[in-house]
């Protein structure tokens, strides 16, 4: 299969990827590359095969509903970029 | 000093030959003296370690040292430390200082051990020559022309140049035991689960695992001790006791059989690297070793699934890195979408975003039956084939990887060059098995390392074959000459 500019740009636009306009054609060169090389596995008869998920097959452990973190709200906001109040800051969402 | 096993330094701490202060300190000098040509640190925490190294030489003189207390190591740049820059190797966390520490770090400090600083890979690991990272490439000490493999460079490099006594590295696709075959090393990937990735900053959560890269087998086990068992704060870690990997590292390996692969000796592998694999072979059987061919028919299909799976679960891993919590923040955001993209854009280097995009495409609608449950179908048809392969071996050998180290640049334009650097390496992580490399011998004044596979949790037997070998060889013993 091959790419092209547009379907890389929708590609980095659902990843939140700022790319810059003169990457794009390595962009497209690179990942198309890429998804010849996993063609490959279109030559492998996976019918009747169960999709792997993990390694050893095992299923999520559950805990008791029990509260076993403490806030540490401060220590973790002492790193984030903007913050006030106790909130993270973004630019304005609602006008 | 740096020559010394684990457990001579150990015993020359414990007998009071000389101070963890003073042990930590030579290697502090070793790391100032080299790590400019090298770049194998990213971080040195000369004050910390120092702290921690007066701490171990007050258990060792109260008698409450264990067998590691007051020996240092250098952590991977994934790992999560508290109060100290987390960086993984990415300009987006450049700025970012743990607020907690990884499970592994937790455990390796209260053994007592003295963290040098953190060392320098591949960004967020997604790489096989530590070139990916922000913070510049790493050389490899054998010949700093040459890449010292990824994405555990760093730990590799500061290891071949004995700036650390042992480290931790990282293995999602290869990335502790490829750099371990490129810098001589010795280099253990357990089983799925079996070291916690609790504050292990994730990449591919599925085949991510921690291990031991050390100068030796026994080294790498008495690490694996301290670095292994349950972790409740992580939801994939297996309840199972942990033996004692040094108690069968001596047991004979009369009768080990072992499987080799006629995939792993096919198109591809450079003739030298595949003599210097066939003579290691030989030393087994003479060790009472028996040889059987086998064949894992789908293994040409792991570095395909791999790049579905690992990117598909990167892409979602990543996601987190969005500049809001943590991390780099774009200049004057215009809205929270600029926010998004621009903070990404500037944060992640070309290796991930290449990544990111494949996992994003390879997950959206329309294309998920055909790319990521296509590829956990393959990924079942590859594991099985190892289920099989088990039946019949003890372990599978082979190479490490096709070819000693490349040059730096060597594959920068070509990922998927880059990526078959991994094709031997890439199915294990896919079926969740053990592996390991060790130091085989030398092509051109390169080091080849031996690849040997185990079945789920029997990394005793793993340590105890390389062991073994280790007892009858000399070549992991090999320093490269400028850092003796």
């Amino acid at each position: 299969m091959s790419l092209d500019k547009s379907d890389v740009e929708k590609i980095a636009h659902l990843a939140r990827l700022a790319i810059n306009e003169n990457d794009i054609p390595d962009y497209v060169r690179d990942l198309t590359n890429i998804f010849e090389l996993v063609e490959q596995l279109s030559t492998a008869d996976t019918s009747d095969i169960l999709p792997m998920a993990h390694p050893l097959d095992a299923n999520q452990r559950l805990r008791a509903d029990e509260v076993t973190e403490t806030n540490q709200r401060d220590l973790f906001q002492s790193i984030a970029p903007k913050t006030e109040a106790g909130v993270y800051l973004v630019p304005q969402v609602i006008e | 000093m740096h020559n010394k096993s684990l457990s001579e330094l150990s015993t020359s701490l414990h007998n009071g030959e000389f101070s963890s202060v003073e042990l930590t300190q030579h290697y502090l000098d070793r790391i100032a003296a080299h790590n400019s040509s090298l770049n194998a640190f990213i971080t040195v925490t000369a004050d910390r370690a120092l702290e921690q190294a007066r701490a171990a030489d007050l258990r060792l003189q109260q008698k409450t040292a264990a067998t590691l207390t007051g020996i240092p190591l250098a952590h991977k740049d994934i790992f999560c430390t508290q109060g100290i820059r987390t960086s993984c190797g990415s300009k987006m966390l450049d700025n970012f200082i743990a607020p907690y520490n990884a499970t592994v770090v937790e455990k390796l400090n209260a053994a007592g051990m003295v963290t040098l600083g953190k060392t320098n890979m591949d960004e967020f690991a997604m790489g096989s020559s530590n070139e990916t990272s922000f913070y510049g490439t790493v050389k490899n000490p054998w010949d700093t022309d040459r890449v010292p493999g990824g994405s555990s460079g760093g730990s590799a490099a500061a290891m071949a140049a004995r700036l650390a006594p042992i480290a931790t590295g990282t293995d999602t696709g290869g990335s502790i035991r490829q750099p371990a075959s490129l810098c001589n090393l010795t280099g253990l990937k357990p089983t799925y689960g079996r070291i916690s990735r609790y504050g292990m900053i994730a990449f591919a959560s599925s085949l991510d695992q921690a291990g031991p890269m050390a100068k030796s087998a026994e080294d790498a086990a008495l690490l694996l001790n301290e670095m292994a068992g349950f972790d409740a704060r992580d939801s994939t870690s297996v309840e199972r006791d942990v033996p004692d990997y040094t108690a069968s590292l001596t047991a004979s390996i009369e009768g080990l059989r072992i499987g080799l692969p006629k995939e792993f000796f096919g198109e591809g592998l450079d003739p030298d690297v595949a003599a210097t694999i066939e003579a290691a072979i030989k030393t087994y059987v003479s060790l009472g070793a028996t040889v059987k061919q086998i064949s894992l028919p789908n293994s040409h299909l792991s570095v395909p699934t791999y790049y579905v799976v690992a990117p598909a679960e990167c892409s979602s891993n990543l996601s987190r890195m969005d500049g809001v919590r943590f991390g780099h923040r774009c200049e004057d955001p215009k809205d929270l979408l600029d926010l998004y993209q621009r903070s990404r854009g500037e944060g992640f280097g070309e290796e991930v975003k290449r990544r990111i995009m494949i996992g994003t495409y390879a997950l959206s609608a329309g294309y998920y039956d055909a790319y990521y449950l296509k590829a956990q179908q393959c990924r079942r048809l590859i594991s099985d084939d190892f289920k099989q392969a088990f039946n019949d071996v003890d372990v599978i050998m082979g190479p490490t990887a096709p070819t000693t180290a490349f040059n730096l640049g060597e594959k920068n334009d070509d990922p998927v060059a880059m990526y078959l650097a991994d094709i031997y390496t890439i199915s294990t992580n896919l079926a969740g098995l053990p592996g390991m490399s060790i130091p085989a011998g030398f092509v051109n004044g390169l080091p080849v390392g031996l690849q040997i596979i185990g079945n789920y949790f029997d990394e005793a037997r793993l340590l105890n074959v390389a062991h073994r070998y280790q007892q009858a060889t000399d070549w992991h013993q090999q320093i490269p000459a400028d850092f003796n």
